[in-house]
């Protein structure tokens, strides 16, 4: 179908509504309304596109698989929890690559190159094989990620016996059946070809470790946003062109920034785990003496203190304790106790989610300090509270250079007079790393679960 | 101009467009900004509509509709919880509005 002239203006339209939309979500002001201005322009084009071929064939099925695909995504982004909502973003942006991937198949069909003496055009071919390959890796990349984040299967790096071999084996395989179609289109081809690159997602995510994750997503989220460029050069539709590529090159743009965040380069991350030493020091398990308080004791700690700076992590999420955390934070502040919040970029899952995570308890903006501005107060801090984190605060992030979180930078926290950890064990962090700073003399540990402890502290406090 | 060349025009530029208007975003919004990037790439409903709207074959028809799910997840999904976490930033809100936390994942896969 050849789009009217009208519904390409309106198509114009929506480009630029996405456009501000991507503009918008840029800014703390202007994100939201960036975001629905974006959600405007796509319900603008879906409606237009059905006004516009009122002709179309399937009508019925397409507005059922509409409704259906309305029911599965609406109660899973309003129900997901918050914590959970980075391997949320995996799974959808999965869905849209794999959906790219099934597009240009069709088209393949569709197109008859498979048939004897059908004329091939080659710039719709080179595209349908494009949008095939990135679509599928984008699509199995994304739902081991969610697997990993969701800790269904182990979040370590994996690398299997001659992992590079492999992964290297499959990126040729993927290449030359790619090429294959090209020269000499046939359906058997297109399936080997979709097999493999189903698998080559697979092997580029299998050996990226715990805290590098997020940054894999972005990516996959580029990549997705490039097939759906790819499939609309197939279909000849400038909007999807448009809107693919403003995902590509944004997200592009965004997964290097998120790895500066982080202090890595991004092909460090997909391939590190190849060349690190397998994190080999991981909880070895030796037993080190550590010095252990009770509730108690730390709220008298926090009594004499006059300033106190508390660290956040996923562990705090994932007790659900960030109202416990934010009733200690004004129970400080009324006593007169200086108190803030330190922030790591890549605290909780994804660069930025613990500042969701706290606002979503209503802590106060202006309590969160970033970590540039934070890192040289920690001086002169009293005592520093580390909830729930534990790379983020680990110095082997700057002394072990086999460390897999080396070069990340971390919250100066030894640098306080007192810290106090509140962990559930001694286990290891998301990078499964020993924490140097556990053993340390300022050092003491709570045990127990994020937000007891922090409960029982608040009344220990209360009571003094 | 070529319909080909148009099309390559309208690619190159809008790589330069998403890098602009990203430019600069403090690491706060990274995580919103990525899920809005990413329910935008669902705008692929569309290509899975016009697809499925032209074909005539049972295979294509399934696979085009089974498309069109993945890519209305993608698209309303994206959106929504990007909302949900935008919502947050909100200056002041009574805590007592909790949205109900009831089983989530899964459903989506």
């Amino acid at each position: 179908m050849v789009a009217p002239v009208w519904l390409q203006f309106v198509d114009l339209l929506v480009a630029i509504c996405f456009i501000l939309g991507l503009k918008g979500l840029s800014g703390p002001k202007t994100a939201r309304n960036g975001n629905l201005i974006g959600a405007f322009g796509a319900v603008v084009a879906v409606v237009v596109l059905f006004i516009a071929h009122p002709g179309m064939n399937n009508l019925p099925l397409i507005i059922g698989a509409i409704v259906i695909g309305l029911l599965i995504g609406v109660p899973a982004a309003r129900g997901v929890k918050m914590t959970a909502m980075p391997q949320m973003v995996a799974l959808f942006n999965g869905v849209g690559g794999g959906a790219a991937a099934l597009i240009s198949i069709i088209e393949f069909f569709e197109m008859g190159v498979g048939e004897p003496g059908a004329e091939i055009n080659y710039g719709a071919l080179a595209a349908t094989v494009f949008t095939v390959v990135i679509g599928s890796i984008a699509f199995t990349g994304s739902i081991l990620t969610f697997l990993k984040l969701q800790e269904l299967i182990t979040t370590r790096p994996i690398v299997l016996p001659a992992g590079p071999f492999v992964t290297g084996l499959v990126a040729v395989a993927t290449l030359v059946a790619a090429v294959w179609l090209l020269v000499a289109p046939s359906t058997l081809v297109l399936i080997v070809l979709l097999v493999l690159s189903l698998l080559a997602g697979i092997m580029l995510v299998l050996p990226v470790g715990g805290a590098d994750v997020p940054i894999v997503i972005s990516l996959l989220n580029a990549f997705t946003g490039l097939s759906v460029a790819a499939s609309g050069y197939v279909l000849g539709n400038v909007l999807l062109i448009i809107a693919g590529t403003l995902v590509g090159a944004a997200g592009t743009l965004l997964t290097r920034e998120m790895a500066h965040a982080m202090g890595r380069s991004v092909s460090k991350t997909m391939f590190g785990a190849f060349t690190a030493t397998a994190a080999a020091a991981a909880g070895t398990g030796e037993e080190r003496p550590v010095k252990t308080s009770t509730a108690q004791d730390v709220a008298i700690m926090l009594e004499y203190a006059s300033k106190v700076l508390i660290v956040p992590g996923y562990g705090l999420a994932v007790a659900q304790a960030q109202q416990t955390i934010r009733e200690l934070a004004d129970l400080l502040s009324e006593k007169g106790i200086d108190v803030a919040y330190a922030i790591h970029p890549v605290a909780g899952r994804m660069p930025g989610h613990m500042n969701v995570l706290l606002a979503e308890a209503n802590v106060p903006y202006e309590q969160l300090r970033e970590l540039d501005d934070v890192n040289p107060e920690f001086a002169s801090t009293d005592v520093v509270i580390v909830v729930g984190a534990n790379d983020v605060v680990n110095p082997a992030a700057k002394s072990d250079p086999n460390a897999p979180i080396f070069g990340m930078p971390i919250l100066d926290v030894s640098a306080a007079k007192q810290v106090v950890f509140l962990k559930r064990s001694m286990r290891p962090g998301f990078a499964g790393i020993e924490n140097e700073l556990l053993y340390q003399d300022g050092t003491t540990l709570l045990f127990g679960d994020a937000k007891a402890s922090l409960t029982d502290v608040v009344s220990a406090v209360k009571e003094l | 101009m070529d319909a080909g060349v148009a099309l390559l025009t309208i690619f190159i530029l809008s790589i330069f467009i998403g890098f602009e208007v990203v430019s600069k975003v403090s690491t706060v919004l990274h995580t919103p900004l990525m899920s809005g990037a990413n329910a935008i790439h669902g705008i692929v409903l569309v290509g899975a509509i016009i697809v499925t709207g032209q074909s005539t074959h049972m295979p294509t028809t399934i696979l085009g509709l089974v498309a069109i799910v993945m890519a209305t997840i993608n698209l309303v999904g994206g959106f929504v919880v990007t909302d949900r976490m935008l919502e947050m930033f909100k200056p002041k809100k009574t805590p007592k509005e909790e949205p109900a936390e009831a089983g989530s994942q899964g459903g989506a896969a």
